[in-house]
């Protein structure tokens, strides 16, 4: 039972990464892989910052510029200098490797025994309970505040945007730069799950970010297929189903684990999974006509 | 006023391709005209109506709008004038936005979009009793996402956008041309009463010489670039659609 808790646990530390890129990929329509990096850009600057002993209200919005500067720079690449977003975003994350590195100053920095948000506040007793709580009370806030932008003028914008870019721009934005403040907060989410995982598991790693861009596609992908079983048009459901999304991709690879498949396997499981999920509504379609 | 001084625009410049859209066209629309503008295709058309938006910017000349130079503003700029109606009925609206969200950025076209949230009880109801007008009974589906409905209601409805926020100039590029013939008599009669009852001066495209004999108070025909035809006033109203069939003979 444990083992479904912590894979709970690690689901709602993604459901901020899955917020992110439902936010690049669905809102405003671009393929964002920029997250590799950013997502160890802030594992990185929380265990730094964790070791120096720096409180959270340093730490916090240090991980979210430092996610809005990188999604900003993909942005830039890819709106100014007119380049593919998926190379843009390539190119950042390459660059992000290096910059991660200097940061961390080696490959593997454990934060045992330091103060984390997990042990900041000890409501109950069980420290997986403990974190639960907080973590719960983490992504609540977060989605609140994402729910709430998206349903305001700007956040209607930021929609169209994805939507039909001739029409806001006849409608007076200017889309360049609302891309790229939709990638900016995007990556900031995505470093947010940095900042939550660093913290979770114990120690930030140089190589914890590869391949995490499909966790948070997988996540998304999952709400796509529930909203459109369901033919759902509301902007607050699509993002609780987000977050479910982030939950059961963390659960189905927990029962992979737990059936007995080899842990060099889990990528390509994963993979696996994430092909099923996309290929779903095409199969069933296929049966049907 | 808008005024189109000696402006050129050149596609493609030196390759295989180049494609020499506008030369050197020189044109005065005043306030309150309804201007119309035919012409075959390749004649430029398209390219002006751009170029007054600004999603194109000229190689050479001069736009100004009601006195201000324009001429270097991209077209998310020139919306403080300028509200659009494009041919293709997808490019005017977001599909997958409510009707609702839709008239809220339009309403919104002048402004900042904020950090607030602005659809409220009473912006739905001030919607409702517009899209009520149109008489295509939309005003109970305006929840709906605005790609659940017909090409002929969404041109309708981006007609009614326009109009949402304060508007000087309204381009209409073709917005007929994807409808069938009853919905783009709807859609050209609402365009009409718009274009009166606000003042708007209008720039009109189209190649159903019915409709460019029926509405405007101008109309020009284009052709490599250039204005062959020019009828104002008195000389538009006595116009005889066969003399129009004639310009394309």
């Amino acid at each position: 039972m444990d083992f479904y808790l912590t894979a709970l646990l690690q689901g709602l530390c993604f459901s901020a990464i899955a917020l992110g890129i439902y936010i690049s990929m669905k809102i405003f329509n671009i393929p964002d892989i920029t997250t590799d990096g950013s997502y160890t850009l802030g594992g990185v600057v929380t265990a730094v910052l964790l070791t120096n002993h720096q409180p959270t209200y340093i730490i916090l919005p240090a991980v979210i510029l430092a996610g809005a500067m990188a999604g900003a720079l993909t942005g830039i690449i890819h709106t100014k200098l007119k380049i593919n977003a998926l190379l843009a975003g390539i190119l950042v994350m390459t660059a992000l490797y290096s910059v991660n590195l200097t940061i961390l100053g080696r490959s593997n920095l454990p934060l045992i025994n330091l103060p984390s948000l997990f042990t900041i506040v000890n409501v109950v007793s069980d420290p997986n309970q403990n974190t639960f709580l907080i973590l719960a009370i983490f992504v609540v806030l977060i989605t609140f505040l994402i729910g709430y932008l998206l349903k305001t003028d700007f956040g209607i914008a930021m929609r169209a945007t994805g939507n039909s870019e001739s029409m806001i721009r006849s409608l007076g934005v200017n889309t360049d730069r609302m891309k790229i403040t939709g990638l900016a907060l995007a990556n900031a989410l995505t470093a947010l799950s940095g900042y939550l995982v660093a913290q979770f598991q114990g120690f930030a790693d140089i190589s914890m970010g590869i391949g995490i861009v499909i966790v948070g596609l997988g996540s998304v992908i999952i709400a796509e297929t529930l909203i459109n079983w369901f033919k759902l048009t509301s902007v607050w459901l699509s993002l609780v189903l987000v977050l479910a999304g982030a939950v059961i991709f963390q659960l189905v690879l927990a029962f992979t684990l737990s059936v007995g498949v080899d842990p060099k396997l889990l990528k390509i499981v994963t993979a696996g999974f994430v092909l099923v999920i996309v290929s779903l509504p095409r199969l069933s379609l296929l049966k049907s006509s | 006023m808008i005024t189109i001084a000696d402006v050129h625009k050149i596609f493609n410049k030196g390759k295989a391709n180049q494609v020499n859209a506008v030369n050197g066209l020189t044109l005065e629309i005043k306030d309150g005209e309804f201007l119309v503008v035919v012409g075959s295709n390749g004649s430029g058309k398209t390219t002006i109506l751009n170029l007054i938006a600004g999603s194109i910017l000229p190689d050479k000349g001069n736009i100004s709008i009601d006195g201000t130079d324009v001429t270097k503003l991209p077209d998310y700029k020139r919306s403080q004038w300028i509200a659009r109606v494009f041919q293709n009925p997808l490019s005017g609206t977001a599909p997958d936005l409510s009707i609702l969200d839709n008239f809220r950025l339009a309403s919104l076209r002048t402004k900042t979009k904020g950090l607030s949230v602005g659809v409220n009880d009473a912006f739905k109801k001030q919607v409702q009793e517009k899209v009520a007008n149109l008489g295509m009974g939309l005003q109970d589906k305006i929840e709906q996402p605005m790609g659940t409905l017909s090409g002929g209601q969404r041109q309708a409805l981006t007609l009614l956008m326009s109009v949402m926020d304060s508007c000087k100039v309204l381009l209409l590029d073709e917005p007929t041309a994807a409808l069938d013939p009853r919905s783009a008599d709807v859609v050209m009669r609402t365009a009409d009463t718009l274009i009166k009852d606000f003042k708007l001066t209008a720039v009109f495209i189209t190649h159903n010489l019915k409709d460019a004999f029926n509405y405007g108070t101008r109309i020009i025909q284009m052709g490599e670039g250039l204005i062959i035809n020019d009828l104002s006033g008195k000389d538009k109203a006595s116009l005889k659609q066969n003399d129009l069939f004639n310009w394309f003979a």
